[in-house]
């Protein structure tokens, strides 16, 4: 290996989709709309996940809100520029749960192609911050039941980081 | 609580996340991770030794020097499972965005 940089060389995870609607609504859609689209497994609370809400401006909190009201911060609003382009914060650790010290950006840039077709480009960077907690995920998928038991863990461990 | 594995227990110590964070930057050798800090250079290689016990750092042999570094495997394991979830995450997103254009 001859660079130093053997950790800052992550990756970042890159993504790019052609949607047929209006620039401005798919932006609506992923921003103000999170909850009609939001994966559900990807959940860290104490119950099932009631909606997923994103407050549309800069500083603005990404949380999930639990059946139970209970609330779980996911990250924040970095940058906001309608109907273009968001920075999101993801400060879920490797083991889902929120830490206020750790930053990765979610960038994502919306680009009209046509009055009915917005080509969206998401990139998730700063994965090197990771680090020290990715091993523990290492750990879990290596493990027989792999991320069943992750998933299955979230709310323990959620609960735990909450008391 | 569940069970604390190995790597959870080794990083339960301020000076051995310090010595993860300055890893996290750059591979470095001994001497320069203990520059700065308050305990002896002895005492890096012994918390050293328990980061690398845990699987949370590698080390490779430069000459006559050891030089460690964070054990990328894990985030490796972590941009995986975000490649997959964005690509969930953004069909889904297509799906939505297209179904409110019809109304």
């Amino acid at each position: 290996m001859s660079t130093g940089n053997t950790v800052a060389a992550i990756e970042p995870v890159r993504k790019h989709i052609v949607i047929e609607a209006p620039q401005e609504r798919v932006f609506q859609t992923f921003t103000r709309d999170i909850d009609k689209w939001w994966p559900r497994e990807h959940h860290i609370g104490t119950s099932p996940l009631a909606c997923q809400e994103l407050e549309t401006t800069v500083g603005g909190r990404w949380y999930s809100v639990c059946e139970d009201g209970s609330e779980c911060n996911v990250g924040k609003v970095l940058e906001w520029d309608p109907p273009k382009r968001v920075v999101l914060a993801w400060q879920l650790t490797a083991q889902w749960q929120y830490d206020p010290d750790l930053i990765t950006e979610v960038e994502v840039t919306f680009t009209a192609e046509g009055p009915r077709t917005t080509r969206v480009d998401l990139e998730h960077r700063n994965l090197e911050r990771f680090g020290v907690s990715a091993v523990e995920l290492r750990n879990s998928i290596d493990s027989p039941s792999g991320w069943g038991l992750l998933l299955s863990n979230f709310a323990a461990v959620a609960s735990a980081a909450e008391a | 609580m569940t069970n604390h594995s190995v790597a959870f227990t080794a990083l339960g110590d301020p000076t051995r996340q310090l010595l993860l964070e300055r890893l996290a930057k750059r591979p470095l050798p001994v001497g320069k991770l203990a520059v700065g800090l308050k305990v002896s250079r002895p005492a890096v290689s012994q918390h050293l030794k328990v980061l690398y016990d845990a699987g949370l750092v590698s080390v490779r042999q430069q000459g006559t020097r050891r030089i460690y570094q964070v054990d990328p495997k894990g985030i490796e394991a972590m941009r995986t499972y975000l490649d997959r979830f964005w690509d969930r995450a953004l069909a889904a997103l297509k799906a939505a965005a297209e179904t409110e254009d019809d109304q």
